[in-house]
């Protein structure tokens, strides 16, 4: 500008005024700046926090598939209840915090006052069950028992109760039906914790803090598919929560049924008969310990030999699976996980272990067989065996002098097995073994699928153990300090006797050691499911297969998603010649052997049955566990019962009932083929049309 | 042909008219159109936003949509009629009503603690008169600059003095005190923007920079005192707080800035949409269609609107500062100067408060920001600007 006038205007003021211009020109400078800031460089981040800000989600939770058995009974489904619900949210505009309305909702519903709040309450640290372990913002169930007259009142005076209410709720139930429980093969649902939803997240179906997935049994293994996809509902909503519009919505999914392997009236006949041979076993007194029999644990397997498909799964005690549902209680939670209880949440088919005892003697036989003895050879049954100054017993049998190895499995002799694995041992150089020992029976006991995992699709299988070369080594390296410490200490007690012993050899394969596992005792350890699936091997000519209770995965529309089939997972080390030999012996246990006493008039000429019998020591003062082995051409059944005493004795019946219930064998040995539950293995899945119904391929035949 | 001529003949008058206001020496001429589009615009964006912010408040909107549009049309058309009045009568001839102005706005101003005087959000400022509220303190805006300046160029102006003298500073301080003294305590925002339009019109007017330093001085020992004894509000502390620390609190103080920030930042750099900000419609920024009213613009309109709106505040800025210092004389320098510290003041906190480079205080954004007795002012401050801008054309 040239203008300076005439009336004074000064070179100070146009200095003053360009020095203003520069002043405003950079504090807009500067809020271009800023805005460019936010809006380019956080946009992003602002974007989505604006995203969170005015969405709130609802969620429709999925309706879990069914669990369904062979046939396609439901062993697992939903029930419509009325649930009660608390939303805390509004509860917290309260002038007391909602204190009054849970206090009247608990007096509406008979609970009291403190069990409502407590229910309420949110889980922390501190907080002891019960607690809500969820999102703050998802209603809260109080109480899934509501009668449609409570409901009816909590909804008719909804001004009386804000923040509670009632609603219709597909809740998991587990019919039970013929009587099968099926509880440790079911497995159960809790509600999800934070860290298990934040690990979903960024899964294709991430689980929402309301939640509940599977903790064991098929209902943990299956859970994604049995889950389905919660429907969510994103509503834009304003400041104060008022809903704007809907803006997203997905359609809840119904989650896929699980069609099983399991009958369950075949699992309801040995759920029962387990249970009566425990009762029965307790009436009885154990001379050996001078009191009657605990038989406080047991389990037991059918499979189908050429499949390895899981009939029945039976394992005690048991407890009814419904106490899960809708939240377990406290009292309930204790009965189940306290000290005394014998831990009836262990699935002990699967997840039992001990020492075999006898029926491990099928695998004796096959490694002493493939060690070049000749089966039919004559082998000494004595009345004991001794090395050195150490005495092996006979236990279950007497002396029968020179004897096939067929006869052994059939009498159960030990002594034969223990001349066996004594010259076996010495073969490998006895406690100077030899560089690369052949260790025939640890090595056969492995090509038995024994002291692994079976990959049965139920979850925490134990692996077993089999007490070989390896294991003793690492057993001793990890013991060797403790045993040290007892040997270099003044005692003079048995334990601190073998604690000597074992701190300067104990990684020595001791003639003792091999004895005992000749015999299934000592440090081995199988479980039911490890056995059967031996027996039905030698059932169906010498395939281990992996047992699978999963048969096929149904979509809620009837599409079949899975079709899980049978798994081939090894071959036992058998030749047929040698298979058919123990087939020989074991059908031999049940005319003639050890078994025999229970079987008799068994139509052995139309259904061959074949066993093995076993009665392990147990550590301390426990009574004997016993064992029972058998199997037909289709089928495999093992029963343990711990603390009960002998195979035969303490299981032979039950066995015998379950056999005679698939097979509608009468009590005179006569067969009724309209009473036979299973007298084939199931081939055909259950259909489930396109509107969810299911129909059973028995129906469809009738 | 005839019919030609009959054409040419009848648009004659008309041809007239055009052609006066066409001249080089018309008023449509001389007018500063730049200014003025660019204050338009301005208007006509904010009056939108107001739209987008309130369509769907029905809360305060009692059902009816364009309620706060159509007043916002309103407004700028009286604020239209306002500038055009003051061009029409001339900043100069506007000189000897100026103590009448000031002492008429600073008797409003005191009214506001009478009962006609009404309290929103936490701030004694408005009147309230027949179910209109108006806001004194912005009428003393234009009654300190036209009063500071009226004291300050007589001697110079006359030709008396180089600068402005120790009395007539006093004397122009001494006016200006008074209406800040009245709004000190209730209304830190106003406070603020009187304070600075003091301090602009000191620098314009070319006193010795030691006035200009001390006010500045008396600012600081004023803010420190205020704090030290208390006077001030919880509320206005609480501001403070949360300026110094927006996360401290987002769901209490701090949660307008937040809010703010998120709605802005949000926007990216096309924005959302006009009318489809999810923070706008959700209501998640408070006082969005007054104090707020930047934010949707930062959210609906992106980087583009937002800095577009700061580019035409800009414009007007600049063209306010080219008429200051092409002025005839000082009386209308310091005019010009004082309307530029006060707009760009308000421009800047409001803004910056938005952006969450300020603290929050209660000062509408010029133009956008919806009222009527600011709409009002900062029209009359156009009026003005032009008014200037046409005496010095003339004499040019």
């Amino acid at each position: 500008m040239t203008n300076i006038p005439e009336t004074g205007r000064t070179s100070r003021i146009t200095i003053r005024l360009v020095v203003i211009q520069i002043l405003v020109f950079s504090l807009l400078l500067t809020l271009g700046g800023r805005l460019w800031y936010l809006q380019i460089r956080q946009g992003d981040e602002f974007a989505a926090e604006a995203a969170g800000n005015h969405m709130q989600q609802v969620v429709q939770p999925a309706v879990r598939g069914a669990i369904l058995d062979a046939r396609g009974v439901p062993i697992a489904d939903n029930e419509t209840r009325l649930v009660v619900t608390a939303d805390r949210t509004k509860l917290s505009r309260l002038p007391d915090d909602g204190a009054e309305v849970l206090a009247k909702v608990a007096e509406l519903l008979g609970m009291s006052e403190e069990d409502v709040a407590n229910r309420v309450r949110l889980c922390d640290a501190e907080t002891p069950q019960p607690c809500w372990n969820g999102s703050p913002y998802q209603p809260i169930p109080i109480t899934d028992e509501a009668t449609s007259q409570q409901a009816l009142q909590i909804r008719e005076r909804a001004e009386e109760f804000p923040g509670i209410s009632a609603e219709p709720t597909a809740v998991r139930r587990y019919p039970s039906p013929d009587g099968a429980r099926t509880a440790q093969v079911l497995g159960y649902l809790s509600p999800v914790t934070d860290d298990e939803v934040a690990e979903s997240e960024d899964t294709d179906n991430p689980l929402l803090t309301s939640d509940q997935i599977g903790r064991s049994g098929l209902e943990r293994t299956y859970d994604s598919y049995l889950r389905g996809q919660a429907g969510v509902t994103q509503y834009e909503v304003d400041k104060f929560g008022r809903v704007l519009g809907q803006h997203e919505r997905e359609a809840a999914q119904a989650g896929a049924n699980l069609v099983t392997t399991i009958d369950t009236r075949v699992q309801s006949v040995v759920e029962d008969q387990l249970a009566t041979a425990m009762e029965t076993a307790r009436q009885q007194y154990d001379s050996i310990s001078g009191r009657d029999y605990e038989a406080n644990a047991g389990a037991a397997v059918v499979l189908e030999n050429d499949t390895g498909r899981v009939v029945a799964m039976a394992s005690a005690p048991d407890y009814d699976p419904n106490v899960w549902v809708g939240g377990i209680s406290t009292e309930d939670y204790q009965a189940l996980t306290a000290e005394d209880s014998d831990d009836p949440l262990l699935n002990r088919a699967i997840q039992g272990q001990g020492p075999p005892g006898s029926t491990f003697k099928v695998v004796t036989a096959s490694a002493a067989v493939n060690a070049g003895y000749d089966f039919d050879g004559s082998y000494d049954c004595s009345s004991s065996y001794t090395i050195g100054s150490q005495t092996f017993d006979n236990y279950e049998s007497q002396a029968y002098g020179p004897i096939t190895m067929g006869r052994a499995i059939e009498v159960s002799c030990n002594t034969v097995f223990y001349g066996l694995a004594h010259r076996e041992w010495q073969a490998d150089g006895g406690t100077h073994p030899v560089d690369h020992p052949d260790d025939w029976m640890f090595r056969t006991a492995h090509e038995f699928g024994l002291g692994e995992t079976t990959g049965i699709d139920l979850p925490n299988e134990a692996a077993g153990r089999i007490p070989d070369r390896q294991w003793k080594q690492e057993y001793w390296e990890e013991n060797r300090d403790a045993w040290c410490e007892i040997a270099d200490s003044d005692r003079e007690d048995y334990a601190a006797r073998v604690a000597r012993e074992n701190c300067t050899d104990g990684a020595d394969m001791r003639a003792g050691d091999m004895l005992n596992f000749s015999i299934g005792q000592g440090d081995v350890l199988v479980t039911p499911i490890q056995l059967a699936r031996i027996y039905a091997a030698l059932g169906n000519g010498g395939t281990l297969y992996q047992p699978q209770v999963g048969r096929a995965v149904i979509a809620a529309d009837g599409t079949v998603l899975e079709d899980f089939q049978p798994q081939a997972t090894g071959q036992l080390p058998d030749d047929a010649e040698l298979i058919q030999d123990l087939r020989d012996a074991t059908a031999g246990v049940i005319t003639r052997g050890s078994a025999a006493w229970k079987f008799a008039g068994w139509p052995q000429n139309d259904i061959e049955l074949h066993g093995k019998t076993g009665t392990a020591e147990a550590s301390g003062d426990q009574q004997t566990t016993s064992w029972l082995a058998t199997y037909t051409d289709d089928y495999t059944v093992v029963m343990t019962i711990s603390q009960a005493g002998t195979g035969s004795g303490a299981s032979g019946e039950a066995v015998r009932h379950i056999w005679e219930a698939i097979y509608g064998v009468q009590p005179d040995g006569s067969i009724d083929e309209d009473a036979a539950l299973l007298p084939e293995p199931n081939r055909d899945l259950p259909r489930i049309d396109e509107n969810g119904t299911i129909v059973p391929p028995r129906e469809e035949d009738e | 042909m005839s019919v030609h001529t009959l054409t040419v003949g009848s648009l004659a008058p008309r041809r007239g008219a055009v052609r006066r206001l066409l001249a080089k020496d018309s008023v449509a001429r001389r007018i500063d159109w730049v200014l003025m589009v660019a204050a338009l615009a301005l208007s006509g964006l904010g009056t939108v936003l107001i739209y987008s912010a309130t369509r769907n408040r029905t809360d305060i909107t009692g059902g009816d949509p364009e309620f706060f549009l159509v007043r916002q049309i309103v407004n700028v058309a009286i604020g239209l009629a306002l500038a055009v009045l003051i061009m029409w009568l001339g900043h100069h001839r506007l000189r000897s009503a100026v103590p009448v102005v000031y002492v008429l706005s600073l008797a409003a101003m005191a009214l506001v603690f009478t009962p006609l005087g009404t309290e929103i959000n936490g701030q004694r400022a408005w009147l309230s008169i027949g179910g209109y509220t108006l806001q004194p303190g912005e009428f003393a805006k234009v009654a300190i600059v036209l009063g500071m300046a009226m004291i300050l160029a007589d001697q110079v102006d006359a030709g008396d003095r180089e600068y402005p003298g120790t009395r007539a500073i006093l004397q122009a301080l001494a006016l200006a005190g008074a209406p800040l003294c009245v709004v000190v305590v209730d209304d830190m925002g106003m406070a603020m923007v009187l304070s600075f339009i003091v301090l602009g019109i000191l620098l314009a007017s070319g006193t010795p920079l030691r006035w200009s330093l001390g006010l500045m001085l008396a600012g600081v020992v004023g803010a420190v005192l205020v704090w030290a004894l208390g006077v001030l509000d919880e509320y206005q502390l609480d501001r403070f707080g949360a300026f110094v620390n927006p996360s401290l609190d987002p769901s209490g103080v701090g949660y307008n800035t937040n809010q703010a920030r998120i709605a802005i930042g949000s926007g990216g750099l096309y924005g959302k949409g006009l009318f489809h900000g999810t923070q706008t419609t959700g209501q998640f920024v408070p006082e969005q269609h007054t104090d707020f009213i930047f934010t949707v613009a930062g959210e609906e309109l992106g980087f583009v609107g937002a800095g577009g709106i700061i580019l035409l505040i800009a414009l007007v800025l600049w063209r306010a500062l080219r008429i200051a210092r092409g002025s005839s004389d000082l009386y209308s320098t310091i005019i010009a100067a004082g309307i530029v510290a006060w707009l760009s003041f308000q421009c800047f906190e409001n803004i910056g408060m938005a952006l969450g480079i300020m603290p929050v205080a209660g000062i509408p954004l010029p133009f956008l920001s919806y009222g009527g007795t600011a709409m009002f002012a900062t029209w009359i401050a156009i009026g003005l600007l032009q008014s200037i801008r046409l005496k010095r054309s003339l004499s040019a």
